[in-house]
């Protein structure tokens, strides 16, 4: 009888749900202690913004942009919050996540509880979506104080800065579960370079050639950039769900690769 | 009594290595049960089978009545772990460890700052509580440890080689806690590969060596069972020695056997042996009689000592 009554111990609710928010709640007190580290994602587009953008924007002048002559510091910054956007979500899904795995075996520790690989890989794309939200809101305030936000429809800033950071930390992530050593994070340098020079972020498209306007068209910077651009300067049009729908399935694959890898990286 | 753990053929295959060989045993409620072997036996992945970390290839395994292939999580919620490798968070304190990992159990903060308190005194660290991780000595990270895998009161605690690399002082303080929460009903499983930790801890052990259970029992039933009742070491001044000297010895006992820098002796009167080589001039340069232990079984039925 007390083996039965053992067996039918009732055991605490655990929420699948909201197992992937423990991760949250863990990176929010590590980085508790180290806020100036989290702050200096914060300062780098900012300081862009004030050399390239205001430095450099005074000698460019007036852009021509759809139709319309638009400010450099204005056609710059939606730029620059984009290439934010992919930093800020890359930071905790690539280098962090790599010495997680590999070095302190944190997630090792993670996994001996109800917690799965699922839950693992969900709860560190949130975190580096809300970090990357709080970068971004934070991005746009400066805009707003500099006077560079023009349109009401930069309202929606933040949430596409999110499905940027979402298209990035699932991607980043899946990359990372293939990396062997800290040798291969060059790569990763030598991927964001480019991408952060060259998807239409300092310069438009039009000052490409034709063949490499249609390479850049496929990488996925360039596409959180349109977005956020025409956001800022209120040039909406149908075509920008295209390079939305382009930016989620980008994250929703590179999540599920993800946890499947992890899976089978963790727990041989 | 049900059994807590339960293994059928129980095989674990990494690619075409077999690591662990079709294995059987039960473990019961309250008992301390121990898989002792060398390094490389099979022990760590039966742990992570336990564990519900690992996928089973073959064979069955029940923990808690439950199948960790199905129900992973909500066996995890009832075991604790105490992995061979620290991974304490070292980003966070000694605090925020207890903290974050009651919270992994889905524990309200109120029950584990209450929990945290007493794990804390129990391991003796309240004074290191805001201390970072990294600072802390071997023997203080592992009792960290074993308070972290007690945040969500399990009823199984799974230790995996809990005392390698540290001092004897820190061994006996952490066989002394775990013998303390065997008295409160917790039922360790832990490996091994010292035998006096085994016979300390282990009311109940299986010996593992490549793969496969060589033989089970309780350590004195497989002292009893497997050894003479005493050992006489040879040791000699050189390899060479000790290898011509073999043979004579050989016709002085049943069953001796060479090891790196001695030969053992198995003899149920070790004194009456002991005197025996020394009458007989095999030329030892020392002459030791000890009682026969789990090291000796585990040579007798392996051929190999659990260092090598």
């Amino acid at each position: 009888m007390s083996a039965r009554m053992g067996s039918m111990r009732v055991l605490p609710p655990l929420g699948a749900r909201q197992r992937p928010w423990r991760m949250v709640e863990r990176n929010v007190l590590a980085y508790r202690r180290t806020w100036y580290v989290f702050l200096s994602g914060f300062f780098e587009p900012v300081l862009f913004l004030l050399s390239i953008g205001i430095g450099v924007g005074k000698l460019v002048g007036k852009l021509p942009f759809d139709g319309h002559l638009v400010d450099y510091k204005q056609f710059v910054a939606p730029g620059l919050l984009a290439s934010a956007a992919m930093n800020g979500s890359l930071l905790d899904t690539t280098f962090n996540f790599f010495v997680k795995y590999k070095y302190s075996h944190t997630y090792d520790a993670i996994l001996a509880t109800p917690l799965g690989t699922g839950d693992v890989a969900t709860g560190e794309v949130v975190w580096a979506l809300m970090r990357g939200a709080i970068y971004s809101t934070a991005f746009l305030l400066t805009m707003v104080a500099f006077g560079l936000v023009p349109s009401w429809w930069a309202l929606l800033v933040v949430p596409v800065a999110v499905l940027i950071g979402f298209a990035f930390a699932g991607a980043g992530l899946a990359g990372t579960t293939f990396m062997r050593s800290w040798v291969d994070f060059d790569y990763v340098t030598l991927a964001l370079v480019p991408l952060f020079l060259f998807s239409a972020t300092f310069f438009p498209l039009s000052q490409y050639p034709a063949g490499l306007q249609a390479v850049i068209r496929l990488t996925p910077l360039y596409q959180g950039v349109v977005l956020e651009r025409a956001l800022v300067l209120g040039h909406m049009q149908w075509t920008l769900l295209v390079h939305a729908a382009y930016l989620a399935v980008m994250g929703a694959v590179g999540l599920r690769v993800a946890a499947r890898r992890i899976g089978r990286l963790l727990q041989p | 009594m049900d059994p807590l753990i339960e293994a059928r053929a129980l095989t674990k295959r990494f690619g075409g290595f077999v690591a662990v060989d079709g294995i059987d045993f039960v473990i019961r409620p309250g008992e301390a049960f121990g898989f002792l072997g060398p390094n490389g036996a099979g022990k760590s992945s039966t742990m992570r089978m336990i564990g519900c970390v690992s996928p089973v290839s073959g064979g069955t395994l029940r923990v808690l009545g439950m199948d960790p292939a199905a129900d992973g999580a909500q066996i995890r919620a009832r075991l604790g772990v105490v992995p061979q490798e620290d991974n304490l968070d070292t980003e966070l304190t000694v605090w925020d460890n207890l903290m974050i990992y009651g919270r992994y159990f889905d524990l309200p903060r109120a029950e584990i700052r209450r929990r945290a308190e007493e794990l804390l005194e129990f391991v003796q660290l309240t004074d290191r509580r805001d201390s970072r991780v990294d600072p802390l000595s071997g023997g203080m990270k592992r009792r960290l440890t074993i308070a972290r895998a007690l945040i969500n009161e399990p009823e199984v605690l799974l230790l995996d080689e809990p005392t390698t690399g540290l001092d004897p002082q820190a061994r006996h303080m952490l066989w002394e806690r775990l013998y303390r929460l065997k008295q409160d009903g917790v039922t360790l499983v832990l490996t091994t590969h010292y035998m006096d930790e085994a016979e300390q801890l282990c009311d109940r052990l299986v010996i593992m060596d490549a793969g496969r259970i060589v033989a089970e029992g309780s350590p004195r039933d497989l002292v009893a069972t497997h050894a003479t009742r005493e050992v006489v070491e040879l040791r000699f001044g050189r390899a060479a020695e000790q290898h011509a000297a073999l043979a004579r010895v050989r016709t002085l006992a049943p069953r001796v056997e060479p090891v790196a820098d001695r030969l053992l002796v198995y003899t149920d009167d070790g004194d009456a042996t002991a005197a025996a080589v020394t009458a007989d001039g095999v030329g030892a340069a020392s002459v030791l009689v000890r009682r026969a232990s789990l090291e000796d079984v585990f040579l007798i039925l392996t051929g190999r000592t659990l260092e090598e």
